[in-house]
This record gives C-alpha cells, structure tokens and sequence, in this order.
C-alpha cells in the first residue's frame, strides 16, 4: 500500500503551519530590533553628551558603524544572556562561568564582569585575576595598558596573555541546554502518547511528529541504509530533530532564542564527528575493502588509496561546514539587512530592510528543514555507504 | 578566524548534550514510538489483509451460492420437464385409453343396438305374422260366412292359377 500521498500532503500543511507560526514570531522580532536599535542608539548619544568620556566618545562618535563587528559580535558565542541596552545600561540574564584554571576550577556569575568585555574590569576568584576581552576569558596582566585594559597586545591587536580552559555555560551552551530539555520533553511526551494510545490512530502533537519521523524514516533511513536501518533510526531521528529544533530557535531573535547554536563550528564539529564515528565503527570489510583496495587497475593504487583515505575524512568536514556555513549565512544576512539602517543612519530605511528581512527569514525557515534534512540524509548516505554488502566485486 | 576555531567548552557541552539527547531519546521516544509505528502499521497490513481475505471468502461464497442456485434452477427444469413429459404421456395414454374404451362401448353399444334391432325385428315379425293370421283368420271366416262367397273365392282362386 503507498500512503505517501497523504503524509506528502499531511507534511506540506505541517510545514505551512510552521512557516506561518514563525513568520509571526519573526514579524514580532522585527518589531523589536528596530525600538532596541533605536533606544541603544539614543542611549549612547545620551552617554555620550553627559559622561562625557572625551577622547573615547569623540572617536566612538566620529568613526562609521562598523556593521562587520557589529555582526560578528551578534554571530559569536557570549558569556551572558543580552535583551537589551549598551554598556553598562545592558539588561542580560548572567551566565556562570567555569574555568579549568592552573589552580583547578573557579566558577562565577558573568554579571561579576560588570558586561566590561573590554578587558577592563578585572574579576578576582579563589585568589587569581580574570579580564573578559572580545568574550574570551584571559589571566589579567599585573598593569593596565595605554587603554585601559588588563591584557598585553601584540601587533595585530590580539592578546597575548595566557588563558584558562573555558568551560562556562555560554550563551550557546545555554541555548542547547534549553533546546535539549525541550526536546526531550516533547519527545518522550509524544512517546508517552503512544504508550497510552497504543494501537490508534496519532492524536494532537503525536499527529504532527509522526509524519516527520515517517519522513524521516521512509525517505531518509530506508532509501540509503536499507534493511539494517532500525540500528541507526535513534541516531539519524536525533540529529535531524536537533538540527532542525536549533535552527528554528536560531530564527527567534529574542530569548530564548537568537543564539547561534547550529551555526557554531564546535557544535557543527560534535555532530559531524558523530556521523564519523558512526560510518567508522560500522564499517563492512566491503567499505574497507573499497578504501584500501579499490576496483581500479593496482598500479593506480599510489593515487587511489589516499584518494579514498581523504575522502573517509572529508565527508564529514563537509557536513561539518555545510551546516556551519548555511546557518550561520542566514544571521549574517538577516543581521544586514538590519543594518542597513545604521549604515544610513536613517529609520527610513526601514520599511525596505524590515520587509527584505522578513522575506530572508521565511527562506531561513526552509534553509532550516533543509539543513537539518541533508545532514541527516548525507549521515545516512555515509552510513549507507560503509555498511552496503556488494557481492560483485 | 575566530568564527571558524572551535572552542573546546561547547566542543565539551555539545558532546555531552548531544550524547544525553540521543541516549536518553533513544531510550524513551525513538524506541517506544518507531516500535507504537510499526505495531500499527502491521495492525493496519493485517487488518488490510484480513478485509481483502474477507472480500475473497465473500466472492467464494456468493460464487458458491450462484454455482447452487444454477445447479438448483437446472435441476428444477429437468424436474419441471420430466414432469410435463409424464403429464402428458399420462394425458395421451389417458387419451388412448378413453378413445380405446370409447370405440369398445360404441362397438358393444351398436352390437347390442343391432341385436336389439334383429329381436325387435324378429318380434315385430312374429307379431306381423300373428296378425295377419289372425286378420287372414278374422277375414276369411268373414268371407266364408255365406256359401256363394266361398264359391267365388274358390273360383278366383281358381282362375288365377293357371294351369
């Protein structure tokens, strides 16, 4: 019997649903970047006029918006929570702080850096000195420098002062654990929903996850892993969920939302050493055989078999980077188009860079499935690929 | 460079989140809902199955039934047949038979008739005879009352025979 039709049509009305849910939440978030912009930028006019920090405001004040580092900063992992405000007037949810440190662990609350991220402030825990420059955690020099801060520079404005092993619960690392508990929450409901309708037919938030696990395990599990599919089920169900949930929270530009959880290179990297891992240890000698014998004449062996080793590497770099690059695309472009408004220090620009940004995330919504959807299809293939029992050769 | 250099907190948070979600989602949602799913994907092929072997035992057995019946209405018109053969081998044979009987008693009834005639003949004759003996009687005392008479007829009788 072929059902596809309907989960085919049951899938386009989920999607729909979500596309329009997080369209109206990302309608809302437009709403507030543009009122938090504008009050930050009236907040530092206002500091400016008053404190009257001569030197540094004058600079601050003459020099264009540098929208690279403005993104930047917005991409990268932080150490506390920001909703709004500059500076000291920041409003943030802190964060601890965990530090492997040479006398062992030293843990505190981010707010102890008084959101300085300059290296300015210097934090004293269990008797040693830590400066917060560019939201890295480093030693604090004994004297400040020229500016100010507690680091010594070299030539290319980077600090050179050593640095503990950072363990803190970062703004992603908080982001995931959210993702994480709500995952798991949603899950084993909709499990339990099972359990208790055993037999019948799917109900409530079971009827919307199921056809995504049917897809999951109709078009991406049993198409590239075949029968031996039900091993990998946990693993490829996980990741597709993970990567697609993240994503999806990514868009939300207010908490608990808003970090860059998919679009960070480590978190990228665990995933995609997972799928390494997975493909290596469940290799057949047919996979290996293929690596270190391949079907080609012997005296194309010097070029092959290295060929074949760097590819048993390079799968997984490329889900690596993919999944980093195309998230991480989508901030950048969506952080752009609100910028706009700053290049040309005009809220008339708004009504064009708002609309275009709404029109970006709707694509990011589909980039979000679709993220989620290869690197799970290509984990598949991967997989596939190393357990495929061929006899002809 | 920054964006691309992975940093070992959330390398050591997302390995261990990650290893949790799979674990424990293994454990509680990915195991009881895909084996819920093919449950009831197996109940839906058996109960699929079991209406396809019910439509089958259903057509076997209107087809059965349609196979009686046809036997039954053919059966009934050999019978009906038989007994429109016999009834009118009966109708025929009684036919016979009457017509048989028929031309027996009307040959009976016209022997009967024509002996009936012949006695009826032989009496009227006798009576014919008795009669006229007795009116030849009855006549020719009359005529032999007186003698001249008798002469007469003596001498008619006479002169009619020739001699």
């Amino acid at each position: 019997m072929d059902f596809s039709h309907i989960f085919n049509s049951r899938k386009i009305g989920i999607t729909a649903l979500v596309a329009v849910l997080f369209n109206f939440l990302t309608l809302l978030a437009q709403a507030n970047p543009e009122t938090d912009t504008t009050k930050i930028a009236a907040d530092t006019t206002h500091q400016e006029a008053t404190a009257g920090h001569e030197a540094a405001a004058t600079e601050k004040k003459d020099q264009p918006f540098d929208t690279g580092a403005f993104i930047l900063h917005h991409i990268a992992d932080a150490h506390d929570f920001h909703f709004w405000g500059e500076g000291e007037h920041s409003v943030g949810l802190p964060l601890p702080i965990i530090l492997w440190t040479d006398k062992g662990l030293v843990t505190f609350m981010s707010s102890a850096f008084h959101h300085d991220d300059e290296g300015k402030h210097v934090v004293d825990a269990n008797g040693q000195r830590f400066v917060k420059l560019h939201e890295k955690i480093y030693y604090a020099s004994a004297t400040p420098n020229e500016h100010g801060a507690y680091v010594e520079v070299n030539e290319k404005h980077e600090a050179k002062n050593a640095k503990p092993l950072d363990f803190s619960i970062t703004k992603n690392v908080f982001s995931l654990l959210v993702s994480v508990t709500i995952l798991l929450v949603v899950f084993i409901g909709v499990a339990r929903g099972y359990k208790k309708r055993a037999g019948q037919s799917p109900k409530g938030f079971q009827s919307l996850i199921e056809p995504v696990i049917l897809f999951v395990r109709d078009d991406i599990a049993k198409p590239n892993l075949g029968y031996k599919y039900e091993k990998f089920m946990p693993y490829l169900l996980s990741v597709f969920f993970f990567i697609w949930f993240n994503n999806l929270l990514g868009l939300v530009p207010f908490f608990p939302g808003g970090a860059n959880v998919t679009g960070n290179i480590a978190v990228t990297m665990v995933l995609a050493l997972c799928t390494f891992l997975i493909t290596t240890f469940s290799g057949n000698k047919y996979y290996w055989k293929h690596i270190f014998m391949p079907p080609v004449p012997w005296w194309m062996y010097p070029v092959m078999v290295p060929v074949e080793i760097v590819g048993i590497f390079t799968k997984p770099i490329a889900l690596m980077i993919r999944l980093f690059a195309n998230i991480t695309a989508g901030h950048i472009l969506m952080l752009s188009l609100i910028c706009l408004i700053f290049i040309f220090k005009n809220l008339a620009i708004a009504p064009i860079a708002v609309p275009f940004a709404v029109f970006i995330s709707l694509i990011e919504l589909l980039v979000a499935f679709i993220q989620a959807f290869i690197f799970t299809i290509l984990s598949a293939l991967f997989i596939g690929m190393a357990i495929e029992e061929h006899h002809d050769h | 460079m920054e964006l691309v250099t992975p940093s070992i907190g959330l390398i050591v948070w997302q390995t261990l989140a990650f290893l949790l979600l799979v674990f424990l989602l293994g454990k509680f949602a990915w195991k009881p809902v895909l084996s819920a799913i093919k449950e009831r994907e197996r109940s839906i092929d058996d109960a699929l199955e079991a209406a396809k072997k019910a439509k089958e035992e259903m057509a076997r057995l209107t087809n059965e039934n349609e196979a009686l019946l046809k036997e039954a209405r053919a059966e009934r018109d050999v019978i009906l047949k038989e007994a429109k053969q016999l009834k009118d081998q009966i109708v025929s044979d009684a036919k016979a038979s009457a017509q048989a009987e028929g031309a027996k008693l009307i040959e009976k009834a016209k022997q009967e008739i024509d002996s009936q005639k012949a006695a009826a003949l032989a009496e009227v004759k006798n009576q014919v005879a008795e009669l006229s003996l007795q009116i030849a009687e009855k006549v020719l005392s009359k005529q032999l009352e007186d003698q001249k008479k008798q002469e007469a007829l003596v001498s008619d009788l006479l002169k009619e025979v020739k001699l």
